[in-house]
């Protein structure tokens, strides 16, 4: 770290200011480059983004209306607060950041429609947004086609990788694995009973999930049921759990439908204390739906905990309270969320330029030490290294932090053998 | 009353500030960002064309007309997605040469229902063919029985309902609740880049006129005398001989292929096509466009589409978070003060007042609607 930073820490009024926005993820990653002159725009900027010599814009795109918003607001924060204290440090090359928010509605399209607008009417340098597969698929050919840059926060299903976008979640080997290797070990588990929503990212998980679990664990999948997005019947297959017994319940239900599946879990008296159950789909923001006393004993694998004891969450998590309030709670997308403009940032610095083909050229080896969630890096694949966590879901509706994985785990979004 | 010219002077005029309008004035003043905005308005406007056939002339309310938009733009979508899955471009792929959504879900050959849209012209013929005889199929099933009113309302949203669900479940087959991403060329030729959005524009700038002028031809046909006779008091169109089933189900077909066409325009302009458009939600919003142009209002209706779309797209991005409220109360507002739409206003306020200055002076006029029995409300 250079001397300024030092300088940042000791000084009382430094520290005054920068407090209340979880300033050691700010101070410790702050460049030099931040406080000098800030350099020309048209050394920095040849392609025509929106960038002057005091400002550069970018686009916050995610659902503020419609089924998704109540998992797309946290993102919208987070990114938010990002913005917020990385322009209290001073900006990016010497500019504040400005954005221009859109609201994709829940509605795949209309996602398309305000990626393009963003991209072309206002010649964003950035696009922090998407939340769902499909969604995502809507703005990826337009990205790619405009030549824009997409942080995406969501753990996804992989098998996709682009230029033009950084994936700032999971992808879905990253995710499971780990947690199906800890959960057999743990619990000696053999037999495994899936359950997901019906789309591309509960199946390909489970795809992969299945070829691990036959494949390396030698176990056995007993049971694979989806059922559609917002079902809220889950007794049929709540009996088949009974009947068939398994080890390990292994469930990926998206959204509002896992309000219904943990409660009649529960009314049909399977107890998660004693019933291992290991879910990838529901983070804090959730439990916030189901409540905290019918989830319980549920194990969740994923890289994010609001309770993870680092010092940067330590700061990250009281200035997100700070600015949103008391109330509000923080998953693992809304961390990864909070990622994208930082490495973005600091991308940009890399590169030294806002020119979209430079950072994407200059993001592999891209290094975040103020993460919530711990070191960070990205790979050549625009996947982040990432640790995998697995927590048990407390009363309260937070996750106690069982097992982290001792290093980083490597992005594959196009596993062999697990096609 | 009793010609069999397709318009009378103040239609033709109104047709012809229609064109002026969307061939000169939005080309010259909009970027083509914008532009093909319109453009993906005036895929809806096909359906709300439709639908003033049918529900405004023929009273019979559909509120499934998502099942022909999207049954139309996913034709157009599998034969596009076909084209842009060609073996080098999916190389990456467990099975090359098959659209990326199989890949994903385990297919391994391309299913037999798909093989027909590695043709356009099966393609062409399907979007036409494909939703016309599903609203054939419905309506000989419902109209024969004499089902109407609510009861077919209810019934045509089943049917929406359905389509999605079966659309979402088989995403092997249709790309579930993603849709059909990343279309490219059409015939090799680029959809994409923007000039070929512009000639995308014009393209579909004609293929609504020419609907228009069988909306048009419909009306002013004996046809279109009946539907109204029928809506009015059906009882006695039956007694007077006429098979009223025929001539419902024959309205609700041209609705359906209007609509499906537009679903075709839809996923050319955009490049997408997704099971969101298909379902219930989509399916009221397309009535409510022709409510707020008015459902008697062949231009209307097309006016009332794009201004519904306009406010939507515009309040969104002033007011990411607040837009929905101002656009319900836009339907609200425009329901309660102007029962019969955009084109009520304009037939109640606007068009006397022309009629007085050429009474005085000799200006030119200009409208959309003329005051024929046809074109009053209801008699409800």
């Amino acid at each position: 770290m250079s001397d300024e930073t030092n300088k940042g820490l000791l000084s009382p009024l430094r520290r005054k200011l920068l407090m209340g926005m979880a300033a050691v993820p700010a101070i410790t990653m702050l460049p030099r480059t931040s406080f000098a002159q800030a350099p020309a725009t048209s050394a920095v900027n040849t392609t025509g983004l929106a960038v002057t010599d005091t400002e550069v814009t970018v686009g916050i795109l995610h659902s503020a209306t419609g089924t998704m918003a109540i998992s797309e607001t946290g993102s919208i924060e987070a990114e938010k607060l990002a913005i917020e204290q990385i322009n209290a440090a001073g900006g990016v090359l010497g500019r504040k950041i400005k954005f221009i928010q859109e609201d994709g509605a829940s509605d795949w399209p209309t996602f398309a429609e305000k990626a393009k607008k963003l991209l072309v009417n206002d010649k964003v340098a950035a696009i922090m947004g998407c939340w769902t597969s499909a969604s995502r698929k809507a703005v990826l050919p337009v990205v790619e086609q405009y030549n824009g840059m997409l942080y995406y926060p969501t753990f996804y299903e992989g098998l996709e990788q682009s230029k033009n976008v950084i994936y700032t979640g999971q992808e879905a080997t990253q995710q499971i694995l780990a947690g199906l290797n800890w959960i057999a070990k743990e619990k000696g588990a053999k037999t495994f009973f899936f359950i997901g929503s019906d789309y591309i990212w509960p199946r390909t998980s489970n795809k992969i999930a299945r070829k691990h679990v036959e494949n390396v664990l030698k176990g056995k999948v007993v049971g694979e049921e989806y059922y559609p997005l917002g079902n809220t019947q889950f007794n049929s297959v709540i009996n088949k759990i009974k009947l068939t017994k398994p080890d390990v319940i292994f469930t990926d239900v998206v959204g509002g439908s896992n309000v219904a599946f943990y409660k009649q879990l529960k009314a049909a008296g399977i107890d998660l204390a004693k019933q291992a159950l290991l879910t990838i789909s529901v983070t804090e923001d959730e439990i916030d739906g189901i409540g905290g006393e019918n989830i319980a004993g549920a194990y969740a694998c994923m890289k994010y905990f609001q309770s993870l004891d680092n010092p940067n969450n330590k700061a990250f998590v009281p200035a997100f309270k700070k600015m949103w309030g008391e109330k509000t709670v923080i998953g693992d997308v809304t961390q990864a969320a909070y990622l994208g403009p930082w490495l973005w940032k600091l991308t940009v610095e890399k590169a030294g330029s806002f020119d979209v083909d430079k950072i994407a050229a200059a993001s592999p080896g891209v290094e975040f030490k103020g993460a919530p969630e711990g070191y960070v890096r990205i790979h050549e694949n625009h996947h982040l290294w990432s640790k995998t966590r697995v927590g048990r879901a407390k009363l309260d509706g937070q996750f106690e932090l069982i097992y982290e994985t001792a290093d980083l785990v490597e992005p594959d979004p196009f596993p062999k053998g697990y096609q | 009353m009793t010609d069999n010219r397709f318009f009378n002077r103040s239609e033709l005029i109104g047709i012809l500030v229609l064109a002026v309008f969307l061939v000169l004035v939005l080309p010259l003043t909009l970027d083509v960002f914008r532009l093909n905005l319109v453009a993906k308005y005036l895929t809806y406007a096909f359906v709300a064309l439709g639908l003033v056939i049918c529900w405004g002339y023929g009273g019979i309310l559909s509120l499934g007309q998502g099942v022909f938009f999207g049954l139309g733009g996913y034709c157009m979508a599998m034969f596009l997605k076909l084209e842009a899955s060609s073996v080098e471009n999916t190389k990456i792929q467990s099975t090359p040469g098959i659209p990326d959504f199989m890949d994903w879900n385990q297919i391994t050959a391309l299913p037999l229902f798909w093989k027909p849209f590695h043709s356009l012209t099966l393609t062409i013929a399907a979007i036409i063919l494909v939703p016309g005889i599903f609203a054939l199929i419905i309506g000989t099933a419902m109209f024969k029985r004499r089902v109407g009113g609510t009861y077919f309302a209810i019934i045509t949203q089943a049917v929406a309902a359905i389509l999605t669900i079966l659309i979402v479940g088989q995403q092997g087959y249709t790309g579930g609740i993603n849709g059909m991403t990343d279309l490219r060329t059409l015939k090799g030729w680029d959809i994409r880049p923007d000039h070929a959005k512009i000639v995308l524009y014009f393209f579909e700038v004609g293929c609504l006129f020419v609907c228009i002028m069988i909306a048009q031809f419909v009306r002013h046909s004996k046809l279109g005398r009946i539907l109204v006779a029928m809506r009015e008091k059906e009882d006695r169109v039956r007694f007077s001989g006429y098979s009223v089933a025929n001539f419902k189900i024959f309205a609700f077909c041209i609705a359906a292929v209007f609509a499906a066409i537009g679903g075709a325009m839809f996923a050319l302009n955009v490049g997408f096509m997704s099971p969101s458009f298909v379902g219930i939600v989509p399916s009221i919003e397309m009535v409510i466009y022709t409510a707020v142009g008015g459902r008697l209002s062949i231009l209307g209706a097309i006016y009332g589409t794009l201004l519904v779309n306009f406010a939507k797209t515009s309040l969104s991005e002033t007011f990411p978070e607040l837009w929905l409220f101002g656009l319900g109360g836009l339907f609200i507002a425009v329901v309660l003060a102007f029962p019969n739409g955009l084109a009520g206003i304009w037939g109640d306020y606007v068009q006397p007042r022309i009629d007085r200055l050429i009474a005085s002076r000799k200006p030119k006029p200009e409208g959309w609607t003329d005051s024929s029995v046809a074109d009053s409300a209801p008699a409800e």
